[in-house]
């Protein structure tokens, strides 16, 4: 599983909104408004990253914190919801 | 009609103010079609009123200042604008994501591939029902084979591809063959959407109006399909209000998430907002989008819940529904600030129970529409296909 290089969905743009301050997703009829840790992990599904590095890091910019679980079961979620590939 | 949704993944506690998310552009009110629920006002707005090239290249500019992040190129049909890829781009390069809301009549692949080149991001194609004998007949002209041409063409060019179906008692029953052809065409998303009953198709309800036994069928189709479907194609199901008892959050509260600009550049909180009386709506041509996002007297009308009487005042339900939609309360109620009728809790609910409780199942023809107004405005024909007789629009 961590060796998958996830990115999202064709369909789907994330882009910075200046005027909430705020990451987003944006698909047709639909807009989801991602959260720091959520961004910071959605930013890095590029295609080129392992789950694995995605892991390390994170792990590295935060440290202490539980990425090595969080981070799986997060990517779990948004691959249910069709938005990663 | 669509809306956007939004969501938060997961808890935020930034504060936000309340700005619109969705922008749907009325870039004509021309069409070659002539669907008897058109969801256009009964008075179209002609051609000669239109918005020019820079008053879009300005309101998008505006929008996207404002915090719209959706833009929905509608109609009539959009594909009438000669200038459509200018006014993508202009949405585009204000980092507005665009879809192309359309009847696919006028699609071709290089129409696309410019419209794709200048930053169209989505396509939401038409389709009135499964075969072309009665999906022109709905769409009162030939236009089933473009139909299933553009769909070729979306799938090709490798946008995400939306197919949306009107649905009323006429095509109901065929709701397993139009999921079918769905998915034939290659749809991601496909919107199954119960006719709400404003402009033409509240004109037209005696004629559309299902039975709650069709509507039930259709469900329970529907159910197995989205099992069958999951992960390939998302089926959204429009709910049916009149029969629910309970109101739909329109436009997910007034001015809250979404504007409409007209194709004259007034701007209204949502598309069926033309009707009601004692609103004056701000024209773009004469007021910033922000002023009258934030100031305008139309657009604080009926925002919050300020406004609200009983029941809809002391309801926990104030805040998701939001006392349900305006211009259904002006329809049936002839009083814009009533709780919607079609809430079981609105002392005017036995007013929808009467209308539905009168739909007989199709065999029965209804009774014709009205006639339309006769002068002045681009006004409604009368057509007498499909055994029943729906007042039909006339754009020139």
């Amino acid at each position: 599983m961590t060796g998958r290089r996830p990115a999202l969905a064709a369909s789907i743009m994330m882009r910075h909104d200046a005027v909430r301050d705020a990451d987003l997703l944006v698909m047709p009829e639909r807009i989801v408004v991602l959260n720091d840790q959520a961004a910071s992990v959605v930013r890095l599904c590029d295609g080129t990253r392992t789950v694995a590095q995605i892991i390390d890091e994170l792990t590295a910019a935060f440290p202490g914190g539980a990425v090595a679980t969080d981070v799986p079961e997060f990517l779990d979620r948004v691959r249910a919801e069709g938005w990663l590939r | 009609m669509t809306t956007s949704q939004s969501r938060r993944l997961c808890d935020d506690q930034r504060q936000e103010r309340m700005l619109p998310w969705a922008m749907l552009a009325e870039l004509t009110h021309a069409c070659p079609l002539r669907c008897p629920y058109c969801s256009n006002p009964l008075e179209l707005i002609s051609r000669s009123r239109e918005l020019g090239t820079e008053d879009w290249t300005r309101v998008m500019a505006e929008a996207a200042a404002l915090g719209v992040v959706h833009a929905h190129l509608s109609g009539g049909e959009p594909l009438l604008r000669a200038d459509l890829p200018e006014i993508v781009t202009a949405a585009d390069g204000a980092g507005i994501y665009t879809q192309l809301v359309t009847s696919g009549v006028g699609l071709s692949r290089s129409r696309l591939d410019g419209l794709a080149a200048a930053g169209l991001r989505s396509v939401q194609l038409s389709v009135q029902d499964a075969t072309a004998e009665r999906s022109d007949r709905i769409a009162g002209a030939r236009s089933f084979a473009a139909k299933e041409r553009a769909a070729r063409l979306v799938r090709d060019a490798g946008l995400p591809f939306g197919l949306n179906v009107v649905l009323h008692r006429h095509n109901l029953d065929s709701i397993d063959e139009i999921i079918a052809l769905s998915v034939a065409w290659g749809a991601d998303r496909v919107e199954l959407a119960n006719t709400q009953f404003y402009g033409w198709a509240l004109r037209n309800r005696g004629a559309l109006l299902p039975t709650r036994d069709q509507l039930r069928r259709a469900e329970d189709k529907v159910a197995v399909w989205r099992a069958r479907l999951a992960g390939e194609v998302r089926l959204v199901w429009v709910v049916p209000d009149y029969f629910e008892g309970v109101p739909k959050p329109c436009m997910g509260g007034w001015g809250a998430v979404s504007l409409t600009v007209a194709p004259d550049g007034a701007v209204l909180p949502c598309p069926g907002a033309y009707v009601l009386p004692g609103l004056e709506f701000p024209n773009v041509r004469e007021r910033g989008l922000r002023w009258i996002w934030e100031e305008s007297a139309a657009f604080n009308a009926y925002r919050g819940t300020a406004w609200m009487g009983d029941p809809c005042s002391t309801c926990p339900r104030r805040d998701v529904d939001f006392g349900g939609c305006r211009c259904q309360a002006y329809a049936i109620t002839g009083r814009a600030d009533r709780t919607d009728p079609a809430c079981a809790l609105s002392p005017d609910h036995h007013l929808i129970q009467t209308i539905t409780a009168k739909s007989a199942p199709p065999e029965h023809n209804a009774p014709p529409a009205e006639p339309g107004p006769e002068q002045g405005v681009p006004t409604a024909g009368m057509g007498s296909e499909h055994g029943v007789l729906f007042a039909y629009r006339r754009h020139r």
